[in-house]
Order: C-alpha cells, then sequence, then structure tokens
C-alpha cells in the first residue's frame, strides 16, 4: 500500500499536490473544483488590501514547454476575498491556503489579519512582488526583506489568539543569489514554511509585430520548463533550512512532482499544468502513486535522494 | 478528412486519458459537421501566440458592428469559439469567430475603448488574433432554432450556415433594440424583433419565441446575446422540455484556462465555454446574476 499523505505545518493533506496561487483559484467554485480533482490542498489567488485591475491585456502568451504571464496580480480585494475563503473552508474538504501580497509590511500584515477570519489552514505571503518602499525591488530579493516580512506578519497574527496557531509560508522567487540563505532567515524570523518557487521574469518579442506581446513587455515563465530552476531552488532551500517546503515549478508528471520531493518539498505546487493536462491534479496524482508503487515508496516522506 | 481526424483524436486518446464529457460532445460535434476533431484537444494546439492578421474586407453591419474580413484561415475555427483580438498599444479581446469562409470575420460591437479601436480598422490595417479557443457549440438533433440579441447573432449566423450545409433544418430569430442595431439575417428563415417595433415584431425575442416553441418542435435552440435574455430563453426552452445551448461571456484575460479571470463559479467560460448546455447554467448560481470586472469584483447584472 501507498500513502500519499503529507503534513505541512501540523496541516494533513491526503496526497501531496496543491493547487499554486494564482491559477484557477480566484474564488470559491474554482478552488472547490480543484480540491474535486484531486488536489491534496488550494491556494487562493494572491489577494490584497485594495482591488487591483492588473496590467492590460494581453497578459498572456504560450508556446511549447513554457508561458508568459503578467495578470499584474488583479483581484477583487481582501474584503471581497474574505467570503470566498470562508465558503471555500467550508466547502472544499481539503486545506484552503490563502495568499495574499502587498506594498509594504504594513499591508501585508493587515491583509493577512483580515483573511485570518475566514479560518484558513495556512496564510501564504506573496513575497515576489514589488515593496513599494524599496524601489519596486522584491520583497523576496533579499534574506532582509524578506525575513523581515515575514516576523512583521507573524508578529501580527501571534498578537490575537485567534489568528496565532495559522501557519505563515512565505514564497520565494527563483531569481536570487542565495534562495537558501533567505529561507534560512525566514525560518529564524519565525515563519513556518516555504513556497517555492515562483514565476521565473521573462520576456517575448513578436518579431513580425516588433512589439514584446505582453503589454506589461516583461511577464514570469511558468510551465515544464521552469521545472529544473525550481528543482534546484527547493534543493537549495532544503540544504538550509528545515521548514516544510510546498515545492513547485513546471511540475507536469507523477515523476516531476517525484522530483520535487526528492529535492527536498513536502509537498507539491501545481499550476501551469492545467493547461497541459486534461485532468492535471487527478492524473498527477495516479502517476505519482504508480511511481511510488513501481519504486517501492511506501510514504511520500520516503522519496528521497539517495543518501 | 474525416478519418484521418478520427484516427489523430485516437491516437491523443491514447496519450491522455478520456476527455470529459462535454468536451466529448464537442468532438463528435466536429465530427459531424465535418471540421478536424483532433484540433478541438487543447493538447494538439501548440501554441497561443498572436497570428498577424490584416484587414481585407470591412463592412458596416449596422449603426455598432464593422464585419471584419481578415486574411487569416482558420478553417477549424468552429461556430461558438473565438479569437483574442488585439491591436497592439491596445487591450486584447475575446471576440466569436463569425465566419471562417473565405477566410476569417470578426463582428465587432463598439461597447468601449478597446473594440472601437478594432472596429476602427481599415482595409489594409494589421490586428493579431491568438486562437481559436473555447468549446464550441455542438449539434443535438436535425431541427435548430438560433436565438440571438445584438452582436450575438454573428457565431449563430456561422453555425447556421455550417448546419444547414450538413442538411439540418434552420430557422433563426435576431433581435435587436431598433432598426439602427439589427444584424444581417441568417441562411434559412429569419424572424425579426425590435424592442421599439422599428423592424419586424415590436418586442424582444421571446415574442417570437414562445409561440415558434408552442407551434413548431426543435432539437436544440442556441442563443447568444445579453446574459439576460440567454437565461430566460433557456427558461423557455426548459418549460417546453427542448434543449437549449448557450454563449457565456465573461472577462478574459489568458483565454487558455490558466488565470481563473473568466470564471462563473467553478465553470471557466474560455475552456468549459464559452458554449454551455442551458440548463448547466441555469443550475449555476451566479448565472444571469453578476460577472466579473477586470479585478474580478462583482457586478450585478
Ligand atoms: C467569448 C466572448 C466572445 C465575444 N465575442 C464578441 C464579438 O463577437 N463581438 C463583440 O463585439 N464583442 C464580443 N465580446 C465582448 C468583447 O470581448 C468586449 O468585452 C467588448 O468589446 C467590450 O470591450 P471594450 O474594451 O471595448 O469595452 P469596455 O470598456 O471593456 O466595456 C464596455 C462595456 O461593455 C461591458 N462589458 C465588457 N466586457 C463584458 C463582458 N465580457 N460581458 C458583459 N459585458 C461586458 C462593460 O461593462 C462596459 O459597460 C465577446 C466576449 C467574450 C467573453
Ligand atoms: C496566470 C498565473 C497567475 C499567477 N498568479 C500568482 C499569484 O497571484 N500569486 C502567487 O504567489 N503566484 C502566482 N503565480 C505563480 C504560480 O503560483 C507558480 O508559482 C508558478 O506558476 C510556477 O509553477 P507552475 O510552473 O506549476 O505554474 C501565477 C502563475 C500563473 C501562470
Ligand atoms: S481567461 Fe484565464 S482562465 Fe479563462
Amino acid at each position: 500500500m501507498t500513502d500519499l499523505s503529507t503534513t505541512l505545518a501540523g496541516v494533513k493533506l491526503n496526497n501531496p499536490l496543491v493547487l499554486a496561487s494564482g491559477v484557477r483559484g480566484n474564488n470559491a467554485g474554482l478552488l472547490i473544483r480543484a480540491a474535486m480533482e484531486g488536489a491534496g490542498a488550494v491556494t487562493s489567488k494572491s489577494c490584497s488590501l485594495q482591488p487591483r485591475e492588473g496590467h492590460p491585456n494581453p497578459t498572456m502568451m504560450q508556446k511549447g514547454d513554457f508561458m508568459l504571464n503578467a495578470i499584474g496580480l488583479s483581484n477583487p480585494g481582501v474584503e471581497d476575498e474574505i467570503g470566498e475563503i470562508k465558503e471555500a473552508v467550508a466547502h472544499a474538504g481539503v486545506p484552503v491556503i490563502a495568499s495574499v501580497y502587498g506594498g509594504s509590511a504594513p499591508d501585508f500584515e493587515k491583509t493577512a489579519e483580515m483573511i485570518a477570519q475566514a479560518k484558513p489552514a495556512i496564510i501564504e505571503l506573496d513575497a515576489s512582488c514589488p515593496n513599494v518602499h524599496r524601489e519596486g525591488e522584491m520583497f523576496s530579493s533579499s534574506a532582509q526583506s524578506a525575513s523581515g516580512l515575514a516576523r512583521a506578519v507573524k508578529t501580527r497574527l501571534k498578537a490575537q489568539a485567534k489568528t496565532a496557531s495559522i501557519p505563515l509560508f512565505i514564497k520565494l522567487a527563483p531569481n536570487v543569489p542565495d534562495i537558501g540563505q533567505i529561507a534560512l532567515e525566514c525560518q529564524k524570523a519565525g515563519a513556518d514554511g516555504i513556497t517555492a518557487i515562483n514565476t521565473m521574469p521573462a520576456m517575448w518579442i513578436d518579431v513580425r509585430a516588433r512589439k514584446p506581446v505582453l503589454a506589461n513587455q516583461y511577464g514570469g515563465l511558468s510551465g515544464p520548463a521552469l521545472l529544473p530552476i525550481a528543482l534546484r531552488c527547493v534543493h537549495a532551500i532544503r540544504k538550509k533550512c528545515s521548514l516544510p517546503i510546498i515545492g513547485g515549478g513546471g511540475v507536469n508528471s507523477g515523476e516531476d512532482a517525484a522530483a520535487m520531493l526528492m529535492a527536498g518539498a513536502n509537498a507539491v505546487s501545481i499550476g501551469s499544468a492545467v493547461y497541459y493536462r486534461r485532468n492535471a491534479f487527478g492524473e498527477i496524482r495516479a502517476e505519482l502513486q504508480e511511481f511510488m508503487q513501481e519504486e517501492g515508496f511506501a510514504r511520500v516522506s520516503d522519496i528521497r535522494l539517495e543518501e | 478528412m474525416k478519418t484521418s481526424a478520427k484516427k489523430t483524436k485516437e491516437k491523443k486518446r491514447e496519450a491522455r486519458p478520456e476527455p470529459r464529457q462535454m468536451e466529448n460532445a464537442a468532438l463528435e460535434s466536429a465530427d459531424a459537421l465535418g471540421f478536424d476533431a483532433s484540433l478541438l484537444l487543447r493538447s494538439s494546439v501548440s501554441s497561443s501566440l498572436p497570428i498577424r492578421a490584416k484587414v481585407v474586407k470591412k463592412e458596416e453591419e449596422n449603426d455598432l458592428v464593422s464585419l471584419l474580413t481578415l486574411d487569416v484561415q482558420m478553417p477549424n475555427a468552429m461556430p461558438g469559439q473565438f479569437v483574442m483580438a488585439w491591436r497592439p498599444g491596445m487591450d486584447e479581446k475575446p471576440m466569436s469567430v463569425a465566419e471562417v469562409k473565405p477566410s476569417l470575420q470578426l463582428a465587432i460591437a463598439r461597447a468601449g475603448p478597446c473594440s472601437e479601436r478594432l472596429a476602427d480598422a481599415k482595409v489594409g490595417d494589421t490586428i493579431y488574433v491568438r486562437g481559436p479557443l473555447g468549446k464550441p457549440f455542438w449539434p443535438v438533433g436535425r431541427k435548430w432554432l438560433m436565438v440571438g440579441g445584438g452582436y450575438g447573432f454573428a457565431p449563430l449566423r456561422y453555425l447556421a450556415r455550417v448546419g444547414m450545409e450538413n442538411g439540418i433544418e434552420v430557422e433563426s430569430v435576431c433581435g435587436a433594440r431598433n432598426k439602427g442595431l439589427l444584424m444581417r439575417p441568417g441562411p434559412g428563415k429569419n424572424h425579426v424583433t425590435t424592442d421599439d417595433g422599428s423592424e419586424g415584431k415590436k418586442g424582444n425575442v421571446m415574442a417570437v419565441l414562445q409561440p415558434l416553441l408552442s407551434s413548431q418542435k426543435f432539437d436544440c435552440v442556441y442563443s447568444c446575446g445579453p446574459e439576460r435574455m440567454m437565461k430566460a430563453v433557456a427558461e423557455v426552452c426548459k418549460k417546453h422540455g427542448v434543449k437549449s445551448q448557450l454563449s457565456v461571456e465573461r472577462y478574459m484575460k489568458c483565454g487558455i484556462g490558466v488565470c481563473g479571470h473568466c470564471a462563473m463559479g467553478g465553470w471557466l467560460s474560455c475552456v468549459d465555454g464559452p458554449s454551455i448546455d442551458g440548463e448547466e447554467a441555469l443550475a449555476n448560481p451566479a448565472f444571469g446574476v453578476y460577472h466579473t470586472d477586470r479585478a474580478g469584483r462583482k457586478i450585478k447584472y
């Protein structure tokens, strides 16, 4: 028998596949759908204090093994989001991870505190967004700003009995010199887990139009092409940091998920695979189970690199 | 062509698990109407990149709608599918495929800044299209009724043409607020309604639809137009025990089922739709009640 369950900071998942933030997670109906399709946990689209329209279209291009998006974090704002998360928590039947982001640490704190009312299983900070106080540099660009953010939000959540027990994950970006060090500093600052990775900054040019295809010019690369970058990042984080990791980026099959677990992840996020696979969660879960049977792994935690 | 389509379909099915039931219907639809079904499987769409298109013909269909003929061959873009249309410097917006013969046509209504700029494209101007995207209408039975409101009649006219070429009996109801907003009639018998009575029967499409459903037995009613109109159409069809299919539009960003913005509850307009079974739509609590804006805020109809 193979046991697909895993735990993340005390939160039990019936299988390690987690819907990534920003991919088909804009409302309760979609989060519930991902759970029905087989996700072990679901992450909501990142929400902010105020509604955001995001970048104008074109916000997406896709070619072969990758896609670029510049959605620009459009979301209806945390007040509307509370209702969606509440409904998802009540009906998804799997842990709901609420993703939040802000332009400053106080924005993050307030948004996290508000979303906590909906009782998500985990709160995830999308730290790969620009910090308005640091000339648009990402929070996750340096160990100092990432850990500062984790500390600030954790302190705020701990201040109230109702929110103190909600685990706090911080999501890191791949385009940094030492992602392991950043994760370690976040651990020291009180984060309960790491999510990695977000998309990789990228660009596409239509040579006939002689124009960047995305209205925002730059976007984030995701999809199968991202996997090797993600594996290295998760492996580097695991070398330095002992927190639970939701590892993802380009996972598109059961074997990809196994690779992510071997790199050091405790759960595996699935995003762009919803485009490449008909039923990403059901299929990847079945493939992972098959892999475990073939290779004689009884538990998800057994899937490790050979010592 | 049909057999080769079947073969590819088999191959795709081997490589990937069974498509969902609705997708099966769409695949059969492609087969029945002479399209290459394999192209409906998203896995066979190798990219979602803009294709350059030149406007080769421009007709003003009515006071608001320009019918653009583009120099793009998209023979497998089926009725009910859409493309994302883009003029650099402006937003990219979903537009239904209005016809593919002799080449791709879009019927663009001036609704806001982006559609205005697209509709204002002149012969020789360049726009870009990404597609075909979304789930097409699928055939049900041998006698169809089209019910279109405003620019929504464009994809139905294309469906009517394809249906009639396949020996299906087709009638159409085409409604608009006034004479100046009427779309051109489709092939086969047409019934026209205008809210102000400036042409055809005075009233909305329901004024013609109700008596038609009482006097004739249609196998399926296909409807595209304002959502509240489609809701009324689906309800009256349900009452008469007639199948209906609608085209439900939501604010789109990626157009390929990834970003989740075009959701109506757990249903995504860009990949689960836009074509949807009338009863399935009626069962969705958001249908006809609210859509979402660019930020994802709920906007009541
Ligand atoms: C699948 C699909 C197919 C479509 N096919 C066509 C077509 O064939 N021809 C055509 O002219 N248009 C079509 N549209 C609508 C089109 O994509 C744009 O929404 C419309 O042109 C308005 O864009 P805009 O930027 O010009 O105006 P905006 O400034 O964005 O909007 C103008 C007005 O239209 C309303 N509006 C915008 N988008 C929607 C929507 N999705 N649903 C309801 N109301 C909306 C706004 O609330 C506003 O009042 C389609 C939409 C979808 C989702
Ligand atoms: C359309 C789209 C929107 C995204 N939005 C968010 C977001 O709001 N917050 C976030 O933390 N990550 C967001 N991401 C990043 C994904 O969560 C994920 O980290 C990334 O896509 C890599 O994984 P994948 O290759 O499995 O998609 C988004 C990705 C895509 C494709
Ligand atoms: S527009 Fe992105 S999922 Fe439909």
